[in-house]
This record gives C-alpha cells, sequence and structure tokens, in this order.
C-alpha cells in the first residue's frame, strides 16, 4: 500500500515539478531589456560586412552596428548587447522563442515571413537583389545557359524560394543544393561542389573576397528579385516594434540632416525637428518608452546611416546604389521626428 | 511503516486502509496529475501561438512548397509540402535500408573475423571495432563528407574507372541497366528457371525427409534457376538490358545511376559505424555458444558447414537478433543526422518546412509519426523473423 | 570475456620455441590462414604507409596549436579562466584522494590524468598554463599521500564526489552577468558538462521510469510504457529539436536557456534507454526476493532501495556504462544545433577562412578525443565487471 502512495507520491510531485506557471508574460520585450539590462540580438555570424565575428574575438558588421544602436537608445550604451549567431534556418524560431530580443540577420521582408511566421518587421536598412555568382571561364553571361547546373543556396532562405520561382519562369531545370551553413555553401562552390551560387549580391560581393582566387569569379548581370533586409521583431509586440523602427529611421535622419557620430554631440541648430530629435526640446523619447536622448545615443555608438554604410560595406567594394537617402534619389526616407 | 499488522485482519477495513480503493484512488491521482499537465501545456502553447499569430492546423500540407529537393523520387518546386515530407520519407527509407543491408553484412564479416585464429586477423577486427564505435557518429559522417568525399577531384578532371563509371566531388555515377527489347524474352526464361526451381525444391526437400538427414534443401533448385536463366540470356534474340553509361554534358554528367556525395556520405558513415556495432553482437552471439556444441556435432560427424548452419547458429540467432533489431532501429534514427550535411531525408526536409510555414508543432508530429511506424514495422519484422528463425531450428 | 588464445599469449613462451613458434600458431597454422595473414598484411602496409606519408608530409598540424584553447573551452571569456582551473582543481583533488583510498582503477585514472597534464605542460603553452598544468600534477600527487590508507575517510569522499558536481556548475557559471554566460561555454568543456548533467540526471530518472513501469498499478505502468517507447522510437536529433523549439513554446515565460534546453533534450532520451537498461536487470530478479524482504518487514521503498535494485544495477552494469558511452557521443549532436561543443568548434575552425581545407586533421583530433573519453568509460566499466565477477557472456 505505502507502495502505492510513494510511486504516485513521487509522480505527482515530479509533474509538479515540471509543471510550470502559466505564463503572464504581457511585459513588452522593451521592459525584459531593460529590466535585463543587456540586448539580445541574432545576427550572422559568416558574413563579412553585415555581421561576423573578427579575428580578435569582436562582433562587426553593418547589421551587428545596428545592434549596437538599438542598445545605446534603449540602455544608454552600446556595449549592453549580446550578439547571438544564427543560422537562416534557425533565426525564425529564434525570435518566436525569445530568445533573441530582435533579429538584425541580413533577413528579408516578405508577406509569408510577415503573416505566417509571427514576425514584424522593421524599415528595411538595405534594399538588396538576389544574383547569380559564377566561374568566368563557363564563359555565361544569360541565366538560360544555366539549364543542367548545380546550383547551391543557403537552407531555409527566400532565395531557395526565389531560385525555384526562377527557373521555373524560365523553362530551365537545374540541380539545387542546400546548404545548413553559408560558410559551408562557399567553400563547397569553391571546390566545384556546384557550379553557381545564388544570394542576394551583396552577400556574393562580400563572400567572393574570400574565395581562393577571387578574380576567377564573376557575378552574373541579372537580379532576380527585390530583397529588402532589415531589423525583425517578434509579432504583435508593437512597442517593441517601434523603438526598434525609430533607431532605423533615426540614422536615416541624421544622414538627411548631417548628423554624425563626431558633431552630434556639439550639433548646433535652430531647426526644431533636429531639436526634438536630439532630445534638447520636447521628450518624443517618453512616448517610444525610451530616455530622452536615445536619438543622440543611437547617433554616438554607430553614426548615421552613410557612416554605418561606409564602415561596414564599402570596403567591399558594395557602392551605394538605391540605399541613399531620397534627397539623393535613393530609397531611404525618415518618417517626421513630431 | 507496518502497513501489515494483523490487527486490520479481522473486522471492517477502513476506505483508507483498503488496498482496492486506495490503488484506484492512487492511480486517478496519478492520471489527473498527468492530465492537468498536458492541459497545462496545451494552453500554454496555444496561448504562445496566438501571441506570435499562428494557429495550428494542417492546411499548410496542401500548399505549394516552393523549395527545391535534390534527390529522391520525380518532384518539383510547385507541389505540395506533403510531397515534398514524402519524398523526404522516402529518402530516409532508401538510406536505411541499403545501409542495413551494408552494416550487416561488414558486421557479420568483422565479427566473425574477431573470432578468428589468426590473430592479425582478430586483432585488426577488434581495432576497427573499437575506432568506430568509440567517435560519435555525426563526426564520421561530416569527416567522410567534408573529408573524403569533398576533396575528390572537380567534375571535369573526375576519376575514370574503366571508362564506365566516374567519381568526382559531385557523386558516383555508375553505369545503370535499362531494359530493352530482349527482357521480354528473357523473363519468361526466368519464369521457367524459377518454376523448375520450385519442383527440384520440393522434390529434394521429400527426399531429405525421407532419408531421415539434414542436408541442404536448395542443392539442385538453386544451380538449375542459374543455369536457365543464363543459357536464357543467351538465347534470347537481342540484349535483355543494355548499359546507360554515364557522359559528361553540359554542367554534369548524364545518364548512369548516380549517388550524391551526401548520400554516400551518409551511407558510408551508417555503415561503418553500425557494422562495429553488429559486429559484436555478432561475436558475442557466436561466443554464447558453449565450445561443447561444436565439439559434439563434429563427433556425431557433421561438417564444418553442417555444424554452423545446425548447431551454432539455431544457437546463436535467438541471442542475435533482438540487440541486432535495435541497431537497425538506431540505424534508421541515426541517418536524421544526414541534416547536418544537406541530404535530404524526413528531418532535414520537415526543418524546411518548418522554417518555410512556422508550422512547428504540426511538422514535429508528422516527423515523431513517421519514425514511430518505421520503429514498429521494423520490430515487428524482425520479431517475426525471430520466431520462424527458431521454429525452423527446432 | 576473452579466448583461451588469449591466455597463452600473454603466458611467457618458455616451453615453445619463442617468436617463430608464436608466428607459426597464430599466423600460419594452416594453409588459408598463411594466405589471410598475407592478404592482411599487404593491406595494412598500404593503408598504413598512406596514412603515415599524409600525416607527416601533408597533415597540417599547425592548426591543433593554434586554436587548442577553442577546442578545449571554446569561447571562454580568458579571463575568468582560472574558474575552469578552480574545477579541474577540485576534481584532480577529489581524484588524487579516491586513488590514496581505494587504488586499482582510480589509481590508473589518477596516474593517466597526471600524464595528459605533464603531456600539456610539455606543449608549447603560455608560461601560467603551464604552471596551472603542473598545480594539477601537484594537486593529484598530494591529496594522494594526504588519501592513502585512510579508509575512514570513504563515505566523506563519496559525499565529496556528489557535492563537487553542484560545485563545479556554480564555479564555472559565476553569478549574474559578472560571472560567464552559458553561451559562452564550448568546446570539450561544454561536451563535458553537457554529458555529466546527462549522466547524473538521466540515470536516476531512468531508475525511476523503470520502477514505473514494473509498477503494478496500470495507469502508471501504461503512462511510463508510452514515455519510454515514444522516446525510443524517435531520433535524438528531433527531441533536441523539438527542446529548442518547443520549450519555449510549451513553457513561456520561464527563460531557458539554449544549453540547458539541450541539457533537457539529453537527459530525457537518455532516461528512456536507461530505463530500459534498469528494467532488464529488474526482470531477472526473482520474485522470492521481494517476498523474501517482505518477509523479514521492509515495506516497498526499503525493498526497492537495499534489496531489488543493487542487485539489479550490478547485472546490466556493462548496459547502463554502454549507456553512459552513447550519451557521451550523443552530446556532439548539439552542433547541429547551433552549440559550440567540442565537434562544433571542429566545424567553426574548417569553417575559418584562415584553416581552409584542414578538415582531416581538425576531426581527427576531434575523433582523437572523444575515442579517449568513450575507451576510458568501457576499460572502467570491463574492470569493474571483471571485479564484480558479472558479464562473462
Amino acid at each position: 500500500m505505502r507502495k502505492y502512495l510513494f510511486q504516485t507520491a513521487a509522480l505527482v510531485l515530479a509533474i509538479l515539478f515540471v509543471t510550470p506557471l502559466v505564463a503572464n508574460s504581457q511585459e513588452s520585450i522593451l521592459e525584459k531589456i531593460k529590466e535585463r539590462g543587456r540586448l539580445i540580438c541574432g545576427v550572422n555570424k559568416e558574413l563579412p560586412g553585415f555581421g561576423y565575428l573578427s579575428q580578435d574575438g569582436t562582433w562587426k558588421g553593418f547589421d551587428v552596428d545596428y545592434g549596437r544602436a538599438i542598445a545605446a537608445a534603449v540602455l544608454g550604451d552600446p556595449k549592453k548587447v549580446e550578439f547571438r549567431p544564427l543560422k537562416a534556418a534557425d533565426r525564425f524560431p529564434a525570435l518566436q522563442t525569445g530568445e533573441i530580443d530582435v533579429l538584425i540577420r541580413n533577413t528579408t521582408w516578405t508577406l509569408t515571413r510577415d503573416t505566417d511566421l509571427g514576425a514584424d518587421f522593421a524599415p528595411p536598412t538595405f534594399y538588396d537583389g538576389q544574383g547569380f555568382m559564377l566561374r568566368k571561364d563557363l564563359g555565361i553571361t544569360s541565366l538560360k545557359e544555366l539549364a543542367g547546373a548545380t546550383i547551391g543556396v543557403t537552407a531555409g532562405s527566400t532565395t531557395e524560394l526565389n531560385l525555384a520561382d526562377t527557373t521555373r519562369a524560365l523553362g530551365i531545370e537545374v540541380e539545387p543544393v542546400v546548404f545548413e551553413e553559408t560558410e559551408t555553401l562557399y567553400q563547397s562552390y569553391d571546390q566545384g561542389r556546384c557550379d553557381v551560387v545564388t544570394s542576394d549580391k551583396s552577400q556574393l560581393l562580400s563572400r567572393r573576397q574570400s574565395l581562393k582566387n577571387p578574380d576567377d569569379h564573376i557575378i552574373l548581370d541579372v537580379t532576380i528579385s527585390k530583397e529588402p533586409l532589415g531589423p525583425v521583431t517578434v509579432h504583435g509586440d508593437n512597442k517593441w516594434n517601434d523603438v526598434v523602427s525609430w533607431v532605423v529611421y533615426a540614422t536615416f535622419f541624421a544622414e538627411e540632416h548631417g548628423i554624425t557620430q563626431t558633431n552630434v554631440n556639439t550639433f548646433d541648430t535652430e531647426n526644431p525637428e533636429i531639436k526634438r530629435f536630439l532630445g534638447a526640446s520636447g521628450d518624443i523619447g517618453a512616448k517610444l518608452g525610451l530616455p530622452k536622448d536615445w536619438a543622440r545615443q543611437a547617433i554616438a555608438a554607430v553614426g548615421n546611416y552613410g557612416e554605418i554604410f561606409d564602415r561596414n560595406l564599402t570596403p567591399l567594394g558594395l557602392p551605394r546604389g538605391v540605399n541613399k537617402p531620397w534627397t539623393q534619389g535613393g530609397l531611404l526616407y525618415a518618417i517626421p521626428f513630431r | 511503516m507496518e502497513n501489515n499488522s494483523p490487527t486490520a485482519a479481522s473486522g471492517k477495513i477502513p476506505f483508507w486502509r483498503d488496498v482496492r480503493v486506495l490503488r484506484i484512488l492512487f492511480q486517478v491521482i496519478f492520471l489527473l496529475g498527468v492530465i492537468l499537465l498536458l492541459t497545462l501545456l496545451y494552453t500554454n502553447m496555444l496561448k504562445g501561438l496566438r501571441g506570435l499569430g499562428l494557429t495550428l492546423n494542417l492546411n499548410f500540407l496542401q500548399d505549394e512548397a516552393g523549395f527545391g529537393i535534390s534527390e529522391g523520387i520525380a518532384y518539383n518546386p510547385s507541389d505540395t509540402y506533403f510531397k515534398a515530407f514524402w519524398v523526404g520519407v522516402l529518402n530516409t527509407l532508401k538510406v536505411s535500408i541499403i545501409g542495413i543491408v551494408c552494416a550487416t553484412l561488414m558486421g557479420l564479416f568483422f565479427g566473425i573475423a574477431r573470432l578468428s585464429s589468426n590473430w592479425l586477423i582478430r586483432t585488426i577486427a577488434a581495432a576497427y571495432v573499437e575506432c568506430f564505435r568509440n567517435v560519435p557518429l555525426l563526426l564520421q559522417i561530416l569527416f567522410w563528407y567534408t573529408a573524403v568525399v569533398g576533396q575528390l577531384p572537380k567534375v571535369r578532371e573526375s576519376i575514370s574507372v574503366f571508362g564506365g563509371a566516374f567519381i568526382n566531388n559531385r557523386g558516383i555515377y555508375l553505369p545503370s541497366p535499362e531494359p530493352a527489347s530482349g527482357l521480354n524474352t528473357w523473363l519468361w526464361f526466368l519464369g521457367a528457371g524459377l518454376l523448375l526451381a520450385v519442383i527440384l525444391y520440393i522434390v529434394r526437400w521429400r527426399q531429405l525427409q525421407q532419408l531421415d538427414r539434414p542436408g541442404f534443401r536448395a542443392k539442385w533448385a538453386l544451380p538449375a534457376f542459374l543455369i536457365v536463366a543464363f543459357c536464357g540470356w543467351f538465347l534470347t534474340p537481342g540484349r535483355p538490358f543494355t548499359l546507360d553509361l554515364p557522359a559528361l554534358q553540359g554542367f554534369n554528367y548524364q545518364g548512369g545511376m548516380r549517388f550524391t556525395p551526401e548520400f554516400s556520405a551518409l551511407l558510408v558513415a551508417l555503415s561503418i559505424y553500425t557494422s562495429a556495432f553488429i559486429a559484436e553482437i555478432v561475436r558475442s552471439g557466436i561466443q554464447s555458444v558453449v565450445k561443447g556444441q561444436r565439439e559434439a556435432a563434429r563427433a556425431v560427424g557433421l561438417k564444418e558447414g553442417q555444424t554452423l548452419r545446425l548447431v551454432i547458429l539455431p544457437q546463436a540467432i535467438p541471442i542475435i537478433v533482438p540487440p541486432l533489431t535495435s541497431q537497425y532501429l538506431n540505424l534508421a534514427k541515426n541517418s536524421s543526422l544526414a541534416v547536418a550535411i544537406g541530404f535530404p531525408d524526413l528531418v532535414s526536409v520537415g526543418n524546411t518546412m518548418m522554417t518555410q510555414t512556422g508550422q512547428a508543432i504540426p511538422v514535429f508530429a508528422m516527423i515523431m509519426v513517421s519514425y514511430l511506424i518505421i520503429s514498429l514495422t521494423t520490430s515487428a519484422a524482425m520479431n517475426w523473423y525471430n520466431s520462424w528463425i527458431t521454429r525452423i531450428g527446432r | 570475456m576473452e579466448d583461451q588464445e588469449l591466455t597463452q599469449e600473454i603466458k611467457p613462451p618458455t616451453n615453445t620455441k619463442g617468436a617463430a613458434r608464436w608466428l607459426k600458431d597464430n599466423l600460419f597454422d594452416t594453409w588459408y590462414n598463411a594466405i589471410l595473414t598475407c592478404l592482411a598484411l599487404v593491406c595494412l602496409f598500404f593503408a598504413l604507409k598512406g596514412f603515415l606519408t599524409w600525416a607527416f608530409t601533408e597533415a597540417e598540424w599547425d592548426v591543433i596549436p593554434a586554436n587548442f584553447r577553442l577546442f578545449m573551452v571554446g569561447s571562454y571569456p580568458q579571463e575568468q579562466i582560472w574558474r575552469v582551473w578552480n574545477a579541474i582543481y577540485i576534481l584532480s583533488a577529489l581524484m588524487g584522494l579516491s586513488a590514496g583510498l581505494w587504488g586499482g582503477l582510480v589509481f590508473r585514472f589518477a596516474v593517466a590524468l597526471s600524464g595528459v597534464w605533464f603531456i600539456s605542460a610539455l606543449l608549447p603553452v603560455e608560461l601560467s598554463t603551464r604552471g596551472w598544468c603542473l598545480g594539477a600534477i601537484a594537486m593529484i600527487a598530494v591529496s594522494f599521500f594526504l588519501g592513502r590508507g585512510r579508509t575512514g575517510l570513504r563515505p566523506w569522499i563519496l559525499g565529496g564526489w556528489i557535492l563537487s558536481f553542484p560545485v563545479i556548475m556554480v564555479v564555472l557559471r559565476g553569478f549574474g552577468e559578472n560571472g560567464v554566460l552559458t553561451s559562452n561555454w564550448g568546446g570539450l568543456l561544454l561536451t563535458l558538462i553537457l554529458a555529466v548533467v546527462g549522466i547524473v540526471v538521466s540515470f536516476p530518472l531512468g531508475v525511476f521510469l523503470a520502477l514505473c513501469r514494473q509498477s503494478d498499478l496500470p495507469a502508471i505502468r501504461w503512462v511510463s510504457t508510452t514515455y519510454i517507447e515514444t522516446v525510443r522510437g524517435v531520433p535524438l536529433i528531433t527531441i533536441l529539436f523539438m527542446g529548442n523549439v518547443l520549450i519555449p513554446i510549451f513553457m513561456p515565460g520561464l527563460d531557458i536557456n539554449q544549453v540547458l534546453r539541450m541539457m533537457f533534450g539529453i537527459t530525457f532520451f537518455s532516461a528512456a534507454y536507461m530505463a530500459e537498461n534498469v528494467r532488464g536487470g529488474l526482470q531477472g530478479i526473482p520474485r522470492g526476493q521481494h517476498e523474501a524482504a517482505q518477509a523479514v518487514g521492509l515495506n516497498y521503498v526499503q525493498t526497492t532501495l537495499f534489496i531489488v535494485l543493487p542487485q539489479a544495477l550490478r547485472s546490466v552494469i556493462p548496459a547502463i556504462v554502454g549507456q553512459f558511452i552513447a550519451l557521451f557521443k550523443d552530446t556532439s549532436l548539439v552542433a547541429i544545433i547551433g552549440l559550440i561543443d567540442l565537434l562544433g568548434v571542429a566545424r567553426s575552425i574548417i569553417n575559418n577562412p584562415d584553416w581552409l581545407g584542414l578538415q582531416a586533421e581538425v576531426y581527427l583530433f576531434a575523433a582523437v578525443i572523444y575515442f579517449i573519453f568513450c575507451y576510458a568509460m568501457s576499460y572502467a566499466s570491463q574492470d569493474v565487471e571483471t571485479g564484480l565477477g558479472i558479464g562473462h557472456i
């Protein structure tokens, strides 16, 4: 009899032990970050220019800088951010499960992702397009000639889907080879496992540098898709999405008005919008749940959009293209700070 | 502490000391606990999913998958998610079945080699077993994939084997038989040969029964069948098969049979790893048959082969089969490590589906159910085989 | 366990005619054995020649010392590395004391461990590392002499081993933001942590599940059987993926980090297998043992703890150690999920542009490390087996 008591008691105890409290987390991620004192940002670890771990163990890149800008805006310190390297296929689960606060990992904004994957997008920080890289000596100049080729793509990316769409539209058959890691994809391409790699053009350009003989490879002059890349937050947390979005706009705004990392603390102006922006008058920060000087902190940490771009992407030989302020004919357009 | 004190022997037992009542009570409490836990998890999950704006259903299976799969049955990106998953299931089955055959053969070989009277053979077999079973399978798969298969020459520098087979870093290309005009005639020959073989088998069986002595029942049937098949091959007008040779066309070799690098690496690693375990099972199975049995069999005049077939194996196989079954199941489950090298098995296709649709829970359920079906079928088949072989042995 | 041939081989060949006779007896006794020997020799020659030429001329072993730190501790911060050494010292002290108290197998392991530290100290490493290594040897030696012969200490040391587990975890993690985040645990360190946590937790859990499966209350039996069979029917990688994705969905609000989720996955997976092994032992206990225990007035808990389990576990030690080894190897799967364990480090190194094309070297090195641990475990198991006189299969 005691044996039953023992068994049952043990099991019930075990169950009670693992039974979690019903979640009552209506709290915004913004509050959680403030409590934690640290932002957790999902990034790429193997894409020089956008996100990578450099030799000296520090994180560098365009996306990484946006992570720092957000940390500076929220916590007043660009160092209070932890970067989590994520594979393409793991990024949405990581976001859904709350493992990361914000995903800044050259992620394309699409309708399905916005609706079905539990994600909310902030404004694109980089307008990209999908291209193809292959060996020069193949002498290929158009997509039609790729019939029968082995084409490498990364798993869980939009490029995988675009490739299928494009080849179907062209009526050619290709053999897709799917790689989990970006690194393996390019390594295999270098070894001749595939004839062609397809990805965002910025990525092709960035990765071409690390091939054995970068000059042996060309990027075809075709773009098969629009790839607006930007930060992503979890669906349903509007307050937090607002913060991320306005940090992005802040970098656009700063470039439009010539506010830079060096002059942001001494910027002298009578323009009321810039004054509001820098926290010199009014308190737009409070509306976002941020300190008064949030934008100033963000710009002081990483600079304006142009500076972020020049620091990370210009060295790769990436032209600014459409990634220019609207005043110069580009697509970057800051919403009024009012 | 003394729960069985004699005082309760007479008189009415209070219900809180009545074992019958308590048994039921405890089980009810326990089940309530389990149900409580499951409902809690379930409501948590629904709440979480609602927060993310996701719904839980299987409708997505009818949507267009949109991603390519590099190997398996005919499939293109405009097929449904369900079809994509099915391709994954078939790929898992393919690598598991071929892997089981290879692993069994290799395991048998090394298991017997470990019992060899030759010191060198015994030691090499022991080293093989120890080396391969003490290193994680995932590491072995990655090793074969990146350090061996990946280092093969490029397409245009392929290793050619007798001009018919080609090996390069995109796979192993072998000539494949293609049915030709003579196939129908030859099939008739095969049918006739099979009929003859069955008759001879029965005749021989009867004869052995009458003589009441053990013997090889297919002694006549097997050669007869082979002779008919062989003669038929040459008598058929036109060849039954032609060889489809792989040839370099455009980017890749076309034609013939092809094993992709992912498949080859996975197969090699799975077979070697599992064979090390099977070798141990075979060795301990054979060793479990007492040495006296062998000597006794020799004493009554059985030959070496007969001793093995009639005395050793019938006793060893019932011992070997249960652990062998679990090795087969392990191999099937381990094939899921394919995800590390991008072989599109059911886990890796399932993963892609999850990242494309966000439907993690239904996809996990599908993966689990698929594996449970595979496991249960394999266990059932092996149990059936075991009872069959034990019956035959008696 | 072993054949008679082996015992003969160990005997000094006094009554035979030396090496030639041994060769004849073991390699050339019949004509087909002679052929086999020759064939095997030829194969062996070419395999070894190929391997050795590669290993000594082509292979670039520089990659190993250059990344040695990564292999061992991953991205564990340099300035906190003393935590790892502290953990090692705690273990060394326990190891030395145990070697002194028990001798035998533990002593051999302690000597082997000192050997490893000695070799590490000889390698071209930083001066401080060398100091730490020599310190570890000293620790083992001192505690060995301290523990020698003081049999009274045995229960204390056993308690120490049990206590060392949570202590070491705390030492490695530190507290709050100033400690070392689990996301910085890596390399062999992470592999060992995952394996030890898995073993320590899954063993009691497995025993518990096995007892439940043997219960005569149908509800408990069914629930436990369902759990065991479901888990055993599914590959570990699926469980890990599920742990990674579903735990946060099922238990929102609980902040369970990735390392912890992997520990959950590995432990719950391994417990099901452990339960089956233990059940094998439980089934071998004759009914009379239960009855006899009841007759002398032991209740269920006492019968299970003092009569049934000791016998049942003893008879399945080989199977349980086999499961421990499997668990150790299985920890490598976390590399697929994205943790940087020993295999994860190996993968990241071969993907590093500075070390391209060195897959074979890096993977071989990782394989050797895994092999040493697995082989040590199976060696220990065999030693215990012969000591207890079981497993004469």
